[in-house]
């Protein structure tokens, strides 16, 4: 588990709310496919997930889910381009080597990203390192430094930068507080990036990739 | 026994049809009066849509579930296949063929030849897997079967499945291949060439014609066994079963079985020459070496499927399995979600080595429990 889980899984709730019904879904880091079974069970989506662990794949096997084993840094290469309406990456992308590469790599082989990550720029973790002078440890960070997976977290600013910079269009944003159903939000705005405990986005390319009428890569060429 | 066991099969079918014109063969040339060996267990539905197709490995056949008929000893897949169980005969028709050029009732190089009178020997055609899965197709037909629900195999059957994918997609709605690859390795054919010399090298081979010399290569077969043997388990399996453990008190200071591992791939060899052909395992091994789906693709395996992104896969892979390793699965999934294929991977821990998908393994069980029922959910069946 990778930082902070609520229960009820409000992020889940808003990214079902955020999902067309019917789309094609891969959701990367599925673990045992709790959100890829209700994108199909409530939103009918085509579905697919990427999972590193195998007792997870295994799990998701066994509910019948598409899930093939693999590393989400190496293996999202095997997709080809806009073959997904979303890529789904929860809670993940602050334990990846390279988060602006995957991040590309989602918008490269779907349309839309769908983005959650906790923010660093919470006033509790603010408060904890002025307060302590240690790497944060807070209810959304639970794990010390030395055995935490997150090894690239970042704040909200750090993110819309990145966006910015990747030429990423942010058509939605949400904050997450723990045990609260998702609050839209501006992700510019100052405040929110002392409000927002974990931060929930939805993400397009500003241009395609490639123009409308060559949608698909021609593989066979 | 033998009556439980039928029992527990189900409802079970078979014979041996003749296919009604020439087998054309991937070698260019053709094989006349080509005779299929199936079993079926179930029963066919009323829409002919609940049909399962299992292709074996190289030295298996089609008894897949229920008692060989000689031995009395259950099927190979008895496991899985049977009412109630994975591949559930109360549910799916299951239908599995003896591949041609093989020994188990199918036209192979024991058989007579037509033209002669005599068994064909090493005059039999050189076959492919492609020949074996064409084949395949004309007894699913003459079955009354369009669609094939599933099409299942490990090993050499997963090859097969492979190929159903590659040339007969449009009769597919799912496909699951285990502890495969879609091309033989260098030492996969390294291996399968020790076994052929084995037998080769053996005087009572006669250059292949001891049937009509009214003797067989034993020894040579036996060793050819032995090899191959080796390569279905892992090493920590075998240390773990044997160590250095001995027959007897103390060593012979000569040249017997005098450890364990030995007198067991002794009754190894022994106990396949009873059950199984010399030339056949020439003739099947050399389709298997021939394997390579990306080869007509310039080495690019995705072109090999462009026409079944409409298939489901489901590939799995066994942590220990050194002769089918997980990476030549991997470049299979890769190939398949290339094309926009939907595909399921997983690669299962074991230390059972190759043979794994032969034997009880929970998580496959489940994971081609939970893949049959969402694929039959999503097609309406």
């Amino acid at each position: 588990m990778i930082g902070f889980r609520p229960e009820a899984r409000h992020d889940f709730d808003e990214i079902l709310r955020l999902v067309r019904p019917g789309a094609r879904v891969l959701d990367v880091g599925c673990g045992e496919g709790v959100l890829l079974e209700r994108l199909y069970r409530e939103k009918s989506v085509d579905g697919r997930g990427v999972e590193i662990g195998p007792d997870a794949v295994s799990a998701c096997l066994a509910k019948g889910l598409a899930v093939m084993q693999g590393d989400a840094e190496r293996d999202l290469a095997e997709f080809s381009d806009a073959s997904f309406d979303y890529a789904i990456l929860s809670q993940t992308l602050q334990a990846m080597r390279a988060p602006r590469t995957v991040l590309e790599e989602l918008l490269r082989l779907a349309d839309r990203a769908i983005v959650s990550f906790p923010n660093f720029g919470h006033w509790r973790v603010r408060m904890s390192l002025l307060r302590r002078g240690r790497m944060p440890e807070t209810r959304a960070l639970p794990e010390a430094w030395w055995e935490t997976s997150n090894i690239h977290l970042c704040t909200l600013r750090d993110f819309t930068d990145l966006c910015a910079d990747l030429g990423l269009r942010i058509e939605a944003a949400s904050a997450l507080v723990r045990d609260r159903p998702a609050r839209p939000m501006n992700p510019l705005d100052m405040i929110e990036n002392w409000r927002a405990e974990q931060a929930l986005f939805l993400l397009s390319r500003r241009t395609p990739v490639h123009p409308p009428e060559t949608e698909q890569r021609d593989l066979f060429a | 026994m033998v009556e439980v066991l039928a029992k527990a099969a189900g409802e079970t079918g078979g014979g041996v049809t003749r296919l009604a014109h020439p087998l054309r063969l991937e070698s260019g040339g053709s094989l006349d009066a080509v005779e299929v060996a199936y079993q079926t267990y179930g029963r066919l539905n009323a829409d002919r849509s609940n049909a399962i197709l299992i292709c074996h490995a190289l030295t298996l056949d089609q008894h897949v579930s229920g008692v060989y008929p000689v031995s009395g000893k259950p099927g190979w897949w008895t496991r899985l296949v049977g009412p109630g169980r994975v591949l559930d005969t109360d549910r799916w028709f299951v239908i599995c063929s003896n591949v041609i050029g093989g020994c188990m009732g199918s036209t192979g190089p024991s058989s007579v030849d037509p033209r002669t009178g005599r068994p064909y020997g090493l005059s039999f055609p050189v076959i492919t897997i492609a020949d074996m899965v064409h084949a395949q197709a004309l007894l699913v037909e003459a079955l009354g079967v369009t669609r094939l629900f599933a099409v299942v195999g490990g090993s050499m059957g997963g090859m097969q499945v492979l190929e159903w994918a590659r040339s007969y997609p449009e009769r597919l709605v799912s496909a699951i291949c285990l502890a495969s690859a879609a091309r033989h390795s260098a030492q996969n054919i390294a291996f399968h060439e020790v076994g052929r010399q084995a037998i080769m090298a053996d005087p009572d081979w006669r250059g292949g014609d001891y049937q009509i010399a009214g003797v067989r290569p034993e020894k040579g077969l036996a060793v050819a066994r032995m090899a191959a043997h080796i390569t279905y388990l892992s090493e920590p399996a075998l240390q773990r079963k044997f160590g250095r453990e001995l027959q007897r008190d103390g060593l012979s200071w000569g040249f017997d079985a005098d450890f364990q591992v030995e007198s067991y791939l002794r009754h190894q060899g022994a106990s396949f020459v009873d059950r199984f052909d010399a030339n056949a395992y020439l003739y099947i091994t050399r389709a298997m070496d021939y394997f390579d789906l990306a080869a007509p693709h310039g080495g690019q395996l995705a072109p090999a499927f462009k026409r079944a992104s409409e298939v489901r896969f489901c590939v799995l892979s066994f942590t220990s399995d050194w002769l089918y390793p997980t990476a030549e699965s991997r470049h299979v999934v890769r190939a398949l979600n290339a094309v926009g294929a939907r595909v399921s991977f997983v690669e299962v821990e074991s230390d059972k080595g190759h043979d794994a998908f032969l034997l009880d393994e929970p998580v496959m069980n489940a994971a081609l429990t939970g893949f049959l029922a969402a694929t039959a959910e999503a097609t309406n069946l």
